[in-house]
């Protein structure tokens, strides 16, 4: 843990909050204890005519962060979200394609499903303190943990979209490989939903705060992804209906990631700055790209509709490193936990 | 469902919950039992740190000065279970002065008296506040510890149901379960429970669970040397709360005020609560904490809604007759 040094070339690790004004900003009029006037007028200089103006400094004990960021590495849970959108949106897709024959993007979906499930559950079992304690997953079914039911529901769904591969890829038990396509289209909905609520059911505020926007840009995510794979990996002649999902995808995400940080309050800056900002935007640019690319050419031309494809997956990458990311940085920064609770009391009265 | 069972399982969800073991399947249970730490009288000598880690075995976790203050633990976490926290704020307590000229005072004869001036007669003490307003440093401390929330949102998204409620209202991890999933670290809204790097499992207080079975009180309230720390039934110790808050009140200390007692307050109260002399972030706590759970309802609603939305863009996209067009200029390239 450490951190602040003296060395010859001047202090190391310096706090950020060291020099940070003791005393919350807001004692006077926000706060819900109240001093005398006098003596904050000093301590703050013109501490009275703070009662007007909303106090722009906040408290924190030396810069720290109240609660504490998640431990989950990026690669293992933002990979995740993605790998388990593409899944369950996929699956939904191959079951799409199946009823309306059109084979070879079936086929394509149901092995990218599988695949996707697949490395879904290596990153989470990697991802695991105790990677060999993983089936304790399955010791409980608790409502009140969006981990639980997941693992329920990947439990129940990645058995079916391993069934719907398998069977069509050897031509074996085409009924029971048809009734699997179909059950996994029933799951593949709540596999990329039950993401929104697992994010925001924790203290971090760019995600809790969102947490009625989360599921929604979570499944545009996904739906777009699926799009990108069935540009990507199926034939030129089935592709329309990957084309419409390209396009309510790619808007719905964007509509989406806009509520989201409008209902993000104070944290929806971290959504806009650093690694977060730079995955965000770049979402958007290639999303509004791969769907405005597959709505023009990925009819008439199979390179076209490739690139179209690659960009969609790359945007719904983007869209959960970036969520990823900005949770990390509003969970880290204290004024994110401190000041929309601060108004919230001070709204409250 | 009758309105006596919604009542119940909204007491379970979220506000006061007064039978926080018996709803979680402890007949018979013993009194809910707490922390109330009443930081005014602490003195930062870490003996409640020492004693936890003695106690419960927790490993070092890192020897380096922080400069911050005396506190070079930094922050509760895996293997920080008590932490005490060190605050120098400008700010009058006891009207301390500099360069006193103490030659006429003969410390010898005052010896003598076994003590110094009787509080009652006593012009000042060292929390009254200073005369004119203007004393120079106070030196806040407080010991910070799980608060075994009464809605305790890490034990509510455990998924292995490691995080348990225990007989005595408390909330415990069992490490032969937990499988380092991580979950509890972020829910919790005081950052309180964390992963041990290298162990990978999560840890946190456990308020002593293996004293508490002997009839022993907590390591660290055992330790304390000022009572800062006090432990017992969770009710009696809200009195002594209030009483003393009400007294320091009495004593011109206005900053006095409790925090987590309440059982209205968005964990529904806190089983180990606070007496503290300012805002609650000056010590690095929320200042007003929400059990994330609480909106579970309303997330689960919002994925229901986000999956039927994704079956119906699918459902729209697959829907019509398929374009001939299409296919023909594909079926010509061919
Ligand atoms: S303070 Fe945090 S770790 Fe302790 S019971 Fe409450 S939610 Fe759990
Ligand atoms: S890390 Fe352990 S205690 Fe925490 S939620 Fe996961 S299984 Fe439960």
């Amino acid at each position: 843990m450490s951190e602040a040094g003296v060395t010859r070339e001047g202090l190391t690790g310096r706090r950020p909050g060291r020099e940070a004004r003791f005393g919350n900003g807001m004692n006077g009029p926000a706060g819900r204890h109240r001093r005398p006037e006098g003596r904050e007028g000093e301590r703050r200089g013109g501490g009275a005519r703070a009662e007007v103006v909303p106090p722009a400094a906040f408290a924190s004990y030396y810069g720290r962060p109240v609660i504490k960021p998640p431990s989950w590495e990026a690669p293992d849970i933002a990979g995740y979200l993605f790998l388990g959108g593409l899944a369950g949106a996929g699956s939904v897709l191959a079951a799409g394609a199946e009823l309306t024959r059109r084979p070879a993007t079936a086929r394509a979906m149901k092995l990218s499903s599988l695949t996707a499930v697949s490395l879904s559950a290596a990153a989470l079992i990697h991802d695991l303190g105790r990677p060999e304690r993983f089936l304790h997953m399955l010791r409980v079914l608790k409502p009140t943990s969006p981990m639980s039911v997941g693992s329920w529901l990947l439990a129940g769904y990645g058995p079916l979209a391993g069934a719907a591969a398998l069977s069509d890829l050897t031509g074996l038990l085409p009924r029971a490989g048809r009734a699997a396509t179909c059950a996994a289209a029933a799951f593949g909905p709540a596999v990329a939903a039950y993401t929104g609520a697992l994010l925001s059911d924790t203290a971090v505020p760019a995600w809790h705060e969102g947490h009625r926007a989360m599921p929604y840009l979570f499944t545009a995510s996904a739906a777009t992804a699926a799009a990108g794979m069935a540009l990507l990996a199926g034939p030129l002649a089935e592709n329309r209906p990957a084309r419409r999902v390209a396009a309510l995808g790619a808007a719905a995400e964007l509509a989406a990631a806009r509520t989201l940080r409008r209902q993000a309050g104070r944290a929806a800056e971290t959504y806009e700055r650093g690694a977060a900002g730079r995955l965000m935007r770049l979402a958007e640019g290639l999303g509004l790209a791969g769907a405005a690319g597959a709505a023009l050419l990925g009819g008439r031309a199979r390179p076209a509709a490739a690139l179209a494809g690659a960009a969609l997956l790359a945007a719904s990458a983007c869209t959960r490193f970036g969520v990823f990311h900005a949770g990390l940085a509003s969970a880290r920064d204290p004024q994110y936990t401190v000041r929309p609770q601060r108004e919230r009391l001070a709204a409250a009265g | 469902m009758s309105a006596q069972d919604e009542g119940r399982l909204r007491r379970l969800w979220w506000g006061p919950e007064p039978e926080v073991a018996a709803d979680a399947g402890h007949g018979q249970a013993p009194p809910r039992v707490g922390f109330f730490t009443d930081t005014s009288v602490c003195i930062g000598c870490k003996a409640c740190e020492v004693a936890c880690k003695e106690w419960n075995a927790v490993p070092e976790d890192g020897l380096s000065l922080t400069g911050m203050s005396y506190d070079n633990t930094g922050a509760l976490g895996a293997s920080t279970w008590r932490h005490v926290a060190f605050v120098e704020q400008q700010k009058p307590l006891g009207g301390q002065q500099a360069r006193v000229d103490h030659s006429e005072l003969d410390v010898l004869a005052l010896a003598r008296r076994g003590s110094g001036t009787p509080v009652a007669e006593a012009e000042m003490t060292p929390t009254s506040p200073g005369r004119d307003g203007s004393g120079e440093l106070r030196w806040l401390m407080a010991s910070d510890v799980c608060k075994h929330c009464t809605h305790a949102a890490c034990l509510d998204v455990c998924p292995t149901g490691s995080l348990f409620r225990t007989e005595f209202g408390t909330v415990v991890v069992q490490e032969d379960v937990c499988n380092g999933c991580g979950y509890c670290v972020p829910a919790c809204p005081y950052g309180v429970i964390e992963q041990r790097p290298g162990d990978g499992r999560a840890w946190k207080c456990t308020l002593c669970y293996d004293r508490l079975g002997e009839g022993l009180e907590p390591a660290c309230a055992k330790a304390c040397p000022t009572d800062s720390i006090q432990f017992g039934p969770l009710e009696e110790l809200r009195a002594r709360a209030a009483e003393r808050v009400a007294q320091l009140h009495r004593d011109g200390v206005a900053d006095a005020r409790l925090y987590g007692e309440d059982p209205g307050d968005g964990v529904g109260g806190a089983g180990a609560f606070f007496l503290l002399l300012d805002e609650p972030e000056v010590y690095g706590l929320p200042p007003d904490p929400q059990v994330t759970t609480r909106d579970l309802p309303a997330m689960w609603r919002h994925a229901a809604g986000a999956a039927a939305a994704l079956l119906g863009a699918f459902a729209l996209a697959f829907s019509g007759p398929r374009r001939a067009a299409g296919r023909r200029r594909a079926a010509g390239r061919r």
